[in-house]
């Protein structure tokens, strides 16, 4: 998946001029790579064709896994490891469980899920991806098609003027991820001049 | 837009049906189980006769249906204080419902009337005098301290204050709702005094069911069957009951009217939202029910474990209500939890159905074993003569629902929300 490959990157300053321009990119048969938005646009994984999550699954599974451990580490506990009298109760005592039972369902359903999420996204510290364009933090929908050999570059850059972005222009660029902190030829902000 | 709907001959069918076999019931009950005969009342037996049972089953179905067609009008309105605006296209259906609670309320007060003024200790065992009388060898201590609070006079004048305040504050939404039917559409000035009005109403009716539904209510209705006990969790937990049924009832009659091709407005983003409420009070109230069980279960006081030994039994002897109390936890809480987790599942007519009558169901069953310990002991039944009483109730409120949904309008179309509720998305 990852390397070195060539995008066309167009952006956008309208949501409204976005999701005709996706649909169109779409139905002329390019691959878009993503869409990079200052903030989640609503609709646009349905427009874009992304499938729907399994995170869902995912933290059931987490979440089962944290029912699992709670109940059969305490019966361990109560009933063969170390049984105690707690106010004449039996030493399987289940309704006492229950809340400790539910708070590591929860945890394991939490935190699995946050670390499933982060990695499915590839985000973490000293992870750096390529940026498109600063702008799509602030305000910019950034559309990123990758080019396979047979796109034509050219024709490419005026379809998507013609669908109304803004800014064109095509990128060589580090598809995956690397560790460090800075792009590598990026400037920052407060080096740059007139900051 | 203004062609209204057409009740199908089978939903007349059904009606008229579940009436009739109903009557029947209560007829039979009348006849067979003498219910103006008094049980003999030995001192320190539980459980009653044939009569306790007719009052019994009576009370059962009376209020649990009076509770949950009123929890339509209570959805209403959170709904409407929320300024909620994804409910519009399918607001007729919970006003419909609600519309019930004049019919029912009355019922219900005539059976709690008929109850209390005619001294069934059997089923408030503190309506009797003489445990008041400090010379008598029956007073009782604890039922003399509540006696201010559980005293016919109060139990009659509040039950007939609530029951009144619900019809009264509830019409009032529904006029309002049905008066924008002939006034064509709003401007915004228009519009936000409607809306003003609409909170107004909300705010009284949503405070007077917090003192009501959630609190005095169900300690004079159901908890005071079992007087000297007492749970911080009962209302609540009666609420939750009713609320999560009520949702369920919601549902299932938007999906009926959905299959007729009717409430064009309404999507599988909206019966998602219903479904998440359906899924979401289930858990809230097997919250409930573990909360009041644990605390019970843990402090061990014999006046408090009581109540549950009355229904499950001891470790030795397992109760009357043992197979019943746990299919509860099963039916309403497992069931609901794992069938309504899906995304998938909370929008799938079929689904949402099913997991609506289930919950329906078991919530009935659940006012079966709050009611029935504390009057019929281990004589309890569950045969033709429950399910009977069960079937007018239901048919009454299919009578009800389809009267008014046949009258007015399935679409609100002139309140403010509709387009955000049309373009709903969740």
């Amino acid at each position: 998946m990852s390397g070195i490959k060539k995008f066309v990157v167009g952006s956008f300053d309208d949501e409204a001029v976005l999701f005709p321009a996706v649909k169109n990119v779409r139905k002329a048969g390019y691959k878009i790579h993503d869409v990079y938005t200052p903030f989640p646009v609503h609709g646009l994984d349905h427009a874009l064709g992304l499938r729907e999550t399994s995170i869902h699954t995912a933290g059931f599974i987490y979440a089962i896994t944290g029912t699992t451990t709670a109940l059969s580490f305490m019966s361990w506990v109560f009933t063969k490891d170390w049984p105690l009298n707690i106010g004449g109760k039996p030493h399987f005592a289940l309704p006492a469980w229950i809340p400790i039972t539910f708070e590591l369902t929860v945890l394991f359903a939490a935190v699995g899920m946050v670390l499933t999420f982060c990695y499915l996204c590839q985000l973490s510290p000293f992870v750096k991806k390529h940026h498109f364009s600063s702008r799509a933090t602030d305000d910019h929908f950034v559309m990123v098609i990758e080019c396979t050999d047979k796109t034509n570059e050219e024709e490419l850059q005026s379809f998507l003027k013609n669908n109304g972005a803004l800014d064109v222009n095509t990128q060589i660029a580090e598809s995956g991820w690397w560790l460090g902190r800075y792009d590598r030829e990026q400037k920052l902000y407060r080096e740059e001049l007139g900051y | 837009m203004s062609h209204n709907f057409q009740l199908p001959s089978s939903y007349k069918k059904w009606t008229w049906g579940l009436i009739v076999a109903g009557l029947l019931a209560v007829l039979y009950g009348f006849i067979m189980f003498h219910p103006f005969a008094h049980p003999a009342h030995t001192e320190g037996v539980h459980g009653g006769d044939s009569s306790t049972r007719f009052w019994a089953v009576l009370l059962q179905n009376s209020v649990y249906f009076l509770l949950i067609t009123n929890a339509a009008m209570f959805f209403i309105c959170v709904t409407t204080l929320a300024l909620g605006g994804w409910q519009v296209a399918m607001k007729r259906v919970p006003e419909a419902i609600s519309s019930v609670v004049p019919i029912l309320g009355g019922i219900t007060f005539i059976i709690l009337l008929a109850i209390v003024l005619g001294g069934r200790t059997d089923i408030y065992h503190w309506l009797d005098a003489s445990l008041y009388d400090k010379t008598s060898p029956n007073f009782d201590k604890i039922l003399n301290g509540k006696h201010g609070f559980l005293n016919p006079t109060f139990f009659i004048v509040w039950s007939g204050l609530s029951i009144f305040l619900w019809i009264w504050l509830g019409q009032k939404m529904r006029t309002l709702s049905l008066k924008t039917d002939n006034e064509g559409q709003m401007d915004l000035v228009q519009s936000k005094k409607w809306m003003d009005t609409n909170f107004t109403v909300s705010s009284f009716y949503v405070v007077f069911f917090g003192l009501t539904v959630a609190s005095t209510i169900p300690w004079f209705w159901l908890m005071s069957i079992d007087p000297h006990w007492y749970s911080t969790m009962y209302s609540w937990y009666t609420f939750a009951s009713t609320f999560v049924s009520g949702m369920a009832l919601i549902a299932i009659f938007v999906v009926y009217l959905k299959n007729r091709g009717e409430l064009e407005y309404v999507t599988e983003e909206h019966l998602h939202d219903v479904g998440k409420f359906m899924f979401a009070f289930s858990v809230f109230w097997a919250y409930l029910w573990f909360d009041q069980y644990m605390l019970i279960w843990y402090s061990n006081q014999p006046e408090e474990t009581r109540y549950f030994i009355d229904r499950i039994g001891t470790a030795e002897k397992s109760g009357p209500y043992h197979g019943i109390f746990f299919f509860n936890l099963i039916v309403n809480f497992l069931a609901p939890l794992l069938l309504l987790m899906k995304r998938g599942a909370k929008r799938n007519w079929t689904m949402v159905t099913f997991v609506g009558l289930l919950i329906i169901f078991g919530h009935w069953i659940d006012f079966f074993q709050m009611i029935m310990p504390g009057t019929m002991a281990a004589k309890a039944e569950l045969l033709p003569f429950e399910f009977g009483v069960a079937c007018l109730f239901i048919g009454i409120i299919m009578w009800g629902v389809g009267r008014y949904l046949t009258q007015h309008s399935l679409v609100q179309k002139n309140h403010p929300f509709l387009k955000e509720s049309m373009i709903h998305h969740t």
